[in-house]
């Protein structure tokens, strides 16, 4: 059997049409876009309109996308750079125990230089709750960053709603919107938020690119230093082919959203009405409040680690919690925050994620593969 | 099964050379090889950087060499449960435990194995230098057949139904040889130094790493007539038969350990390495494990007390309850409670027990421990 691949909230397959661009992009333009020349100005040119794209992407004005490596940059910059910059306003920042380790281990670095930070906790559906965020509001507070989905569940969290109450506070609102980037609609203004951060492999472009938006106006100090590349914010020779190539993949899911959350909706459904079928135990983490790209599903009586193997020797391809030092696998922060440390839901379950590489027999597919994978642990 | 390549294996691989090579001879052998790495203890430093990372990382390179799948299995749990807490009671006995006897009975040949098995896997190999034989329906574990390396010693705890899961492909083989294999092959770890010593502590300084679990309370140092030769740092330090550390100087050296006295906290010292207090030429052993059928009378054999030492001619003897008891032809020096006394039958290893109590000339030598 060929393999299935069912982890697109890791990566995605990059798109053929992308691949092209970025194939021409190398071919034909080299130029440094600082250039004061013929080279640079084409390359500058090109560049220009991919941020253009990027911006109206969410809504935003293309002075406010800085191009960085990815998400994990991207939030790095948006908190260290926030903090740093408005020290003098205060010391705290509100995030959530859900977040991305992008999110949680800057912060823990931020702790370490002496600013405060409060973890939100999140109900069982893992979903944050505006009222704890109010509530964690003090005069202090200089930077509130909650992710717009969750990437072990899916779950949406309620940006918009939190966006509003920010507006009377001083403190800046940062997304990490990478799970939702492409799926979702997304428009900054609306959101009322700040920053938010986007990555361009989980949308099917390539991975060393993403771009934190950054609202015209916003403190933010940079955390690299050299030449004058993306308003200072952050120096260094623009990766010219992937910032091409995201541009691609941008306009490919902006004329394909509704297909595919189609697409995704039903490979869902399929899946779970499935694993039904094959009468498995097995339980839904999250509510229905997800996106349709990602189910996480706990099954009582295995583990992760067994879960994992037996799926990839049979050619399945998921994934839990966190993959972390030396393979092992440590219990999901995501589950733990929603059922408490211990609960066995944080080592029995797994992430399924949906997307292109994907059709309807496949994932029918794999479901009857980890059914009868779940049954066979379940009956040793 | 004699299909190898609908026979999936297991091999727990460690990192080195020996478990390297073991994947190798086995995927050229045409088998469904699935490498695993079992991080067993977390040695995480304030920097984030954990030797089992490290190790991991010459797993993963080695597969993919070989074009095998490889994961990692977290054990930490129960090695802490069954192997590490069964270390730290020992020595708050008094005792000197081997913890590589317990983790190839409690994890390597039990919690991996079950793991394996929920793999689909038909068997589990390791790098170990030992062999197994089938005869009729029963399995026979048999010395590796490089006298300085075989590892049946440690194995002494598996039995026939156990083994007839697991391969031991380097069984055979010379060391010499196995690193040739992986030079030939440019293993990335062919030229990795061989771990030495406990797993957990590793080149770290073993009175720092077991102070930092057990509380050390000094006592006096005496002489088996009562002499009084100075302060020892706390018995757990001390195992019989030891020339190092003990500090005495002066005429009639060098001195050794022939016993502790728990109670008293006293530890007792004796010059030269040939000192009768250290003889003995019987055991009593406690858990004993007979890799097939257990004797109902005595059994005339060889056994070792040590992990590389040379045979010696015992009669062991039933006593039920998991007790045996040894009774060496000629007497033997350093008998030490809580080591491995294993069984051989020529090349044949039949199992093994605790060593509990010793004795000489039917006296139990209570000063021992």
């Amino acid at each position: 059997m060929e393999p299935i691949y069912l982890d697109h909230a890791a990566t995605a397959p990059v798109h053929p049409d992308v691949i092209e661009t970025m194939h021409v992009a190398m071919k034909d333009t080299f130029g440094n876009p600082s250039s004061v020349h013929h080279f640079g100005r084409k390359a500058r040119k090109q560049l220009d309109e991919a941020r253009r794209v990027a911006a109206v992407s969410i809504g935003a004005n293309e002075k406010e996308i800085t191009f960085t490596s990815g998400g994990t940059e991207a939030d790095n910059l948006a908190l260290i750079g926030v903090a740093y910059a408005n020290k003098q306003k205060g010391n705290h920042i509100i995030t959530t125990e859900i977040e991305h380790h992008a999110i949680l281990h800057t912060a823990e670095y931020l702790e370490k230089q002496g600013f405060h930070v409060t973890y939100l906790p999140v109900n069982e559906q893992g979903q944050v709750s505006v009222a704890d965020v109010e509530q964690a509001l003090t005069d202090q507070t200089i930077l509130v960053s909650i992710m717009m989905v969750n990437n072990e569940t899916g779950m949406i969290q309620p940006i918009e709603e939190i966006g509003e109450l920010l507006l009377t506070h001083q403190a800046y609102f940062h997304t990490d919107a990478v799970q939702a980037y492409g799926l979702l609609s997304l428009d900054v203004s609306k959101l009322g938020v700040d920053l938010l951060t986007t990555s361009a492999h989980k949308i099917n472009g390539p991975k060393g690119i993403g771009f934190l938006y950054i609202k015209n106006g916003t403190r933010l100090e940079a955390i690299h230093y050299g030449g004058e590349q993306e308003r200072k914010r952050r120096p260094g020779t623009e990766n010219y082919p992937a910032i091409l190539g995201f541009k691609k993949a941008i306009e490919l899911v902006e004329s394909e959203r509704e297909k595919r959350s189609e697409a995704y909706i039903s490979y869902k459904q399929l899946f779970v009405d499935t694993l039904k079928e094959h009468a498995i135990d097995f339980s839904i983490n999250g509510s229905t409040n997800t996106v349709p790209a990602i189910v996480n599903i706990s099954f009582p009586g295995t583990n992760v680690e067994a879960l994992l193997m037996n799926f990839d020797l049979e050619g399945i391809a998921a994934s839990s919690g966190s993959a972390c030092t030396a393979g092992s696998v440590e219990p999901s922060h995501v589950l733990m925050a929603m059922y408490g440390e211990g609960n066995e839901k944080t080592t029995n379950s797994i992430r399924f994620s949906f997307g292109l590489a994907n059709d309807q027999a496949q994932v029918k597919t794999a479901a009857e593969t980890v059914a009868k994978i779940v049954a066979r642990l379940n009956n040793k | 099964m004699t299909d190898n390549a609908n026979t999936r294996v297991v091999v727990g691989m460690s990192g080195g050379v020996d478990s390297s090579v073991t994947a190798l001879l086995l995927k050229e052998q045409g088998y469904d090889v699935v490498g695993i790495f079992m991080k067993n203890w977390d040695d995480t430093d304030e920097f984030g950087v954990c030797t089992a990372t490290e190790d991991f990382d010459d797993v993963v390179r080695v597969c993919n060499q070989l074009d095998i799948p490889y994961y990692a299995v977290n054990f930490e749990k129960q090695y802490w449960d069954k192997v590490f807490t069964y270390f730290l009671d020992e020595y708050k006995a008094g005792r000197t435990p081997n913890p590589d006897v317990m983790c190839n009975k409690e994890i390597k040949f039990k919690a991996f194995l079950e793991h394996a098995l929920s793999l689909g896997a038909d068997y589990v190999a390791t790098g170990h230098y030992a062999q197994v034989r089938k005869v009729g329906d029963r399995y026979e574990m048999l010395r590796g057949v490089d006298d300085n390396k075989d590892q049946t010693y440690f194995l002494n705890q598996l039995s026939s139904d156990v083994l007839a899961k697991v391969m031991f492909p380097l069984g055979h083989l010379p060391k010499k040889e196995v690193r040739e294999i992986a030079k030939t092959h440019d293993l990335v770890t062919a030229t990795k130094k061989d771990s030495t010593g406990i797993c957990f502590i590793g080149e770290r300084n073993f009175k720092e790493f077991l102070s930092e679990y057990l509380p050390a309370q000094p006592g006096r140092m005496k002489t088996m007539s009562g002499e009084d030769k100075g302060q020892h740092e706390g018995l757990m330090y001390y195992t019989i038969g030891q020339r190092q550390g003990l500090g005495i100087g002066g005429p009639g050296g060098p001195w050794f350990v022939v016993g502790k006295d728990l109670r008293k906290n006293e530890l007792y010292v004796e010059p030269g390495y040939d000192n009768h207090y250290l003889y003995s030429d019987g055991l009593i052993a406690t858990d004993v494990n007979w890799i097939n059928e257990a004797p109902t009378r005595a059994v005339v054999c060889t056994a070792k007390f040590r992990y590389r030492q040379k045979d010696t001619q015992v009669t062991v003897v039933p006593l039920g309850d998991g007790r045996v008891e040894v009774i060496f032809d000629q007497s033997e020096r350093a008998i030490t409670p809580g080591q491995a006394v294993v069984f051989y039958q020529d090349d044949i290893c039949l199992g093994g027990a605790t060593i509990d109590e010793i004795y000489k000339n039917n006296q139990r030598l209570n000063y021992v421990g």
